[in-house]
C-alpha cells in the first residue's frame, strides 16, 4: 500500500498534464461502460460498473484539480475542428465542480445498488440487473456532455440521452402505475426538448451558428436585438424549466420520482433535474447576460419562491416517506431559481450560491433517498405514521436521514447554511428583502415535515420491530457518508468557493462569496439560524403530542383542514396535462413580454 | 409569396398543430403522434433555414446558396425523434397490457408500496 501511493500520486500528475484532452474521459467513460454491458452480463456487471465509476471519479477530480492549479478552464475542440463548425468542449470551473459531484454520487448509488440490482444466485443475468447498470451509464454520460458541451445541438442531443435513460429508469419494476408515471414523465420531457430545440434552431436561423461562445459574441456585439432572440430564449429557458420541474410545471415530478426504485430515485432526484437548471445557468449568464432584464429575473424568482412554498406546504400533507421527499425536492429546486433575481445585477455571489446549493441538495437528497428505500425496505411499507421503532431499529440509516435533513433546513454547518447565508447576503444587499423572507420561510417549513418524520421513526412501537430485510452495512454508510458530504460542505475552505468563478466572465465582485461566508460563522449568525428551528422543533413536538391524546386518526401529517385541503385540491388541478400544458404556453409569452419590455 | 415564406408558415402551422394535440388530447397514442408533428414543424424550419442560405459558409464568405449543416442537425434530430418515439410507444403498450389504460388523466401519484402488507 505505501508503494502504491507514490505510484497513484505519478499517475494523477500525469493525468493532469493532459490539459484538455481531460474532458474526453468524462464522455467516453460512460459510453465505453455502456458498449461492454452488453458484453460483460451477468453477475460482474455491478462490479464492473463500480470500477468505472471509480475510474470516473479520479477524472473528474483531475479535471477539478487542472482547473484549480492552472487558474482557468479547460478547452478542447473534438477532432480538432474549431466552431463553427467544430464542436467545441470546456470546462470552467463550474462544470468541474458539477463533474466532481455527480461522480461522488453515482459513485454512493452505484454501490448502494449493488444489492439491488444484482443477479440472484441460480440465473445467468436478469433483465433488471441489466437495464439498470446500462441505463445508469446513459445518465451518466448524458450528464457530464451537459455540463461540458459547448454547442446547442450538442446539449440538445445529451439532454435527450439524459431524459431517454432516466425515463425507464422509473419504470424499471413494470407496475402499472409506474408506467403511467414514466410516460407522463417522457411526454412532458419530450414537449419541452422540441421547445429546447425550436429555440435553438431560431438562433441558428439568425446568426448562422449555434456555439454558445460565438453566439455571445454576435449577441453582446449586436446594436438591435433581432425579434427571434428573444422568442428563441423564452422558449429555450421554458423547456429547460419543464425538464427542471419548476413550479407550475412540475406535473412529472412527484409519481415519478416517488415510484421509482430508491437508487433510481436518488439518481433522479440529486443530479437529472440539476442538468436541465445548469443549461439555464448557461444560457443566461454565459450565452446573453444583457437580455436577463430585471422583470424577467423577478418571473423566474417568482416561480422559485413559489416553488419554495408550495413544495414545502404540500410536502407537510404527504402520508409517503418517498412523496415526502420528493415534494421536498420541488421545493430544493425552487431556491436555484431565487439567484435569478440576485444576479441580475451582474453579482457573481448568486450564482456561486445556486451552484452550492445544486452540489448539497445532490448529496443530502441521494442521501435521503436512499435512506426511503433502507427504510421501506425494511418495514415492507413507507408510510410515515408506521415508521415507529424504525429509530431502534436502523440506527445509522435515521441518523443519516436526519443528517442530510439539516442540510436541506439549512443548519450550520451544512451546505444548505452556505447557500442560505449567501442568498440572504444578497437579498438585503440588493434590497430585495422578499426574496430573504421566502428563504427563511421556506427554511423553517423544511424542518417542519423532517422533524415530523423524525419524531415518528424515534417513536416507541406497539411491537417490537423486526426488520423484513436487514440493510449491509455498507448500504448504511454509503448513505451516511453522502448526509456527511452534505452536512460537511460547509467546512471546506473557503478557496473551494473560489474554484466556482474561475472562467467565468469577469464579476466585478470577484472573491465576495468567500468574503461573506468568512463572515458566516459568528455567533450571533448561528444562534439567529438556529433559534428559529428550535421553535419549529418545539411545535411538532407539541402537536405530535395533541395527536396521540386524540383517538382519531388524522389525514397525513398535518390535521385534516379547510387549508390543506385547498392545497390539496391546487396540486391536483395544476398535475393535469392540459393545465401544465397551457401554463408552459403562458410562460413562454411572458417570458418573451418581460425581455421585450424591459429593454 | 417566396417558397421560403411557404414553408415556414407551414412549419408554424404543423408546431402549432402539434402544441394543440399535444396539451389538450387526452389519449396516449394522439399524444405521441402529436409530439412528432411538432418534430416535424422544427425539422421544416431547420429546411427553410437552410434553403434561405447564411450560415457558417456565409460567415466563411463564400457565397455558396444554401447551408449544408442544418440537414447534419436534422438527420441527428430525426433519429432522437424516432428514439424517443420508440420509447413512447413502447412504454404506452406495456401499460395498455398490464392496465388496459391508453390515456394520462386521473392517475393519482401515489402508487402502494411495492412489497408487503400495510400496516393499519
Amino acid at each position: 500500500m505505501m508503494a502504491l501511493q507514490p505510484l497513484f500520486a505519478a499517475w494523477f500528475a500525469d493525468l493532469m498534464d493532459l490539459g484538455g484532452l481531460l474532458l474526453v474521459i468524462p464522455l467516453m467513460l460512460p459510453v465505453v461502460g455502456l458498449l461492454l454491458a452488453l458484453i460483460v452480463r451477468g453477475r460482474s456487471l455491478g462490479r464492473f460498473a463500480l470500477a468505472l465509476l471509480l475510474l470516473g471519479l479520479t477524472s473528474a477530480a483531475a479535471i477539478t484539480a487542472a482547473v484549480a492549479t492552472g487558474d482557468q478552464a479547460l478547452h478542447y475542440q473534438l477532432g480538432g475542428w474549431a466552431p463553427p463548425l467544430g464542436v467545441a468542449l470546456k470546462a470552467d470551473g463550474l462544470s468541474a465542480v458539477m463533474l466532481l459531484t455527480t461522480a461522488v454520487v453515482l459513485l454512493g448509488v452505484g454501490i448502494y445498488a449493488q444489492r439491488g440490482f444484482q443477479v440472484p444466485a441460480g440465473l445467468p443475468e436478469t433483465r433488471r440487473s441489466l437495464a439498470f447498470w446500462t441505463l445508469l451509464c446513459g445518465i451518466w454520460g448524458g450528464i457530464n456532455t451537459v455540463f461540458l458541451g459547448q454547442d446547442l445541438f450538442t446539449l440538445f442531443v445529451a439532454l435527450e440521452l439524459l431524459t431517454f435513460s432516466a425515463v425507464p429508469l422509473v419504470a424499471l419494476d413494470g407496475r402499472p402505475e409506474t408506467l403511467a408515471a414514466a410516460l407522463r414523465y417522457l411526454l412532458f420531457a419530450l414537449l419541452g426538448s422540441v421547445l429546447y430545440l425550436l429555440g435553438a434552431v431560431l438562433f441558428y436561423g439568425t446568426y448562422g451558428t449555434l456555439d454558445i461562445a460565438l453566439l455571445a459574441d454576435l449577441i453582446a456585439g449586436a446594436d438591435a436585438l433581432p425579434p427571434a432572440v428573444p422568442v428563441a430564449a423564452a422558449l429555450m429557458t421554458v423547456g429547460l424549466l419543464a425538464k427542471t420541474a419548476l413550479f407550475p410545471l412540475h406535473l412529472w415530478l412527484p409519481p415519478a420520482h416517488a415510484g421509482a426504485p430508491p437508487a433510481a430515485s436518488a439518481v433522479l432526484s440529486a443530479l437529472v433535474v440539476k442538468a436541465s437548471f445548469f443549461l439555464i445557468l448557461r444560457i443566461w449568464f454565459d450565452l446573453m447576460p444583457a437580455l436577463l432584464t430585471l422583470t424577467a429575473a423577478q418571473v423566474l424568482g417568482a416561480l422559485g419562491a413559489a416553488a419554495i412554498l408550495f413544495g414545502n406546504l404540500v410536502a407537510l400533507r404527504q402520508t409517503r416517506l418517498k412523496l415526502l421527499i420528493a415534494y421536498s425536492t420541488l421545493a430544493q429546486i425552487g431556491y436555484l431559481f431565487l439567484i435569478f433575481p440576485l444576479a441580475a445585477g451582474g453579482s457573481s455571489v448568486a450564482i456561486t450560491a445556486g451552484a452550492l446549493q445544486v452540489v448539497s441538495h445532490a448529496c443530502a437528497k441521494a442521501a435521503m433517498f436512499m435512506a426511503a428505500g433502507l427504510i421501506a425496505a425494511a418495514l415492507g411499507h413507507d408510510q410515515i405514521r408506521g415508521l415507529g421503532g424504525i429509530g431502534r431499529a436502523l440506527p445509522l440509516t435515521v441518523l443519516a436521514f436526519g443528517l442530510a435533513g439539516l442540510s436541506l433546513i439549512g443548519l450550520p454547518p451544512s451546505g444548505g447554511y452556505l447557500v442560505k447565508t449567501l442568498l440572504s447576503a444578497e437579498a438585503i444587499g440588493t434590497g430585495q428583502w422578499w426574496w430573504y423572507l421566502v428563504v427563511q420561510v421556506g427554511g423553517l417549513l423544511t424542518a417542519a415535515y423532517l422533524f415530523f418524520v423524525l419524531s415518528q421513526a424515534l417513536s416507541a412501537s406497539p411491537q417490537p420491530t423486526i426488520p423484513r430485510e436487514h440493510p449491509r452495512l455498507v448500504q448504511q454508510l454509503v448513505v451516511l457518508a453522502l448526509a456527511l458530504c452534505a452536512l460537511l460542505l460547509g467546512l471546506l475552505p473557503l478557496s473551494a468557493v473560489d474554484l466556482l468563478e474561475i472562467g467565468r466572465p469577469a464579476a466585478a465582485d470577484s472573491g465576495a462569496a468567500s468574503a461573506l461566508l468568512a463572515d458566516a460563522w459568528s455567533l450571533d449568525k448561528l444562534w439567529s439560524g438556529l433559534w428559529p428551528v428550535l421553535i419549529v422543533a418545539a411545535l411538532v413536538i407539541a402537536v405530535r403530542y395533541r395527536q396521540q391524546r386524540k383517538p382519531v386518526e388524522p389525514e397525513g401529517i398535518k390535521p385534516t383542514a379547510a387549508p390543506g385541503r385547498a392545497l390539496d385540491q391546487l396540486d391536483s388541478l395544476l398535475r393535469q396535462w392540459p393545465v401544465g400544458g397551457l401554463l408552459l404556453l403562458v410562460l413562454v409569452a411572458a417570458l418573451v413580454q418581460t425581455m421585450l419590455v424591459g429593454r | 409569396m417566396s417558397g421560403t415564406t411557404l414553408f415556414g408558415l407551414c412549419a408554424a402551422a404543423l408546431v402549432g398543430l402539434g402544441l394543440y394535440g399535444l396539451i389538450c388530447q387526452p389519449g396516449a397514442l394522439r399524444k405521441i403522434l402529436a409530439f412528432n408533428l411538432i418534430g416535424s414543424g422544427v425539422f421544416l424550419l431547420f429546411g427553410v433555414i437552410a434553403q434561405r442560405g447564411g450560415g457558417v459558409l456565409a460567415l466563411a464568405g463564400t457565397g455558396a446558396d444554401g447551408d449544408p449543416v442544418p440537414q447534419a442537425l436534422v438527420i441527428t434530430g430525426l433519429v432522437v425523434a424516432f428514439a424517443a418515439t420508440a420509447i413512447a410507444v413502447t412504454l404506452l403498450v406495456r401499460l395498455a397490457e398490464t392496465s388496459a389504460r391508453g390515456t394520462l388523466e386521473g392517475d393519482e401519484p401515489a402508487p402502494p408500496a411495492p412489497a408487503g402488507e400495510r400496516r393499519p
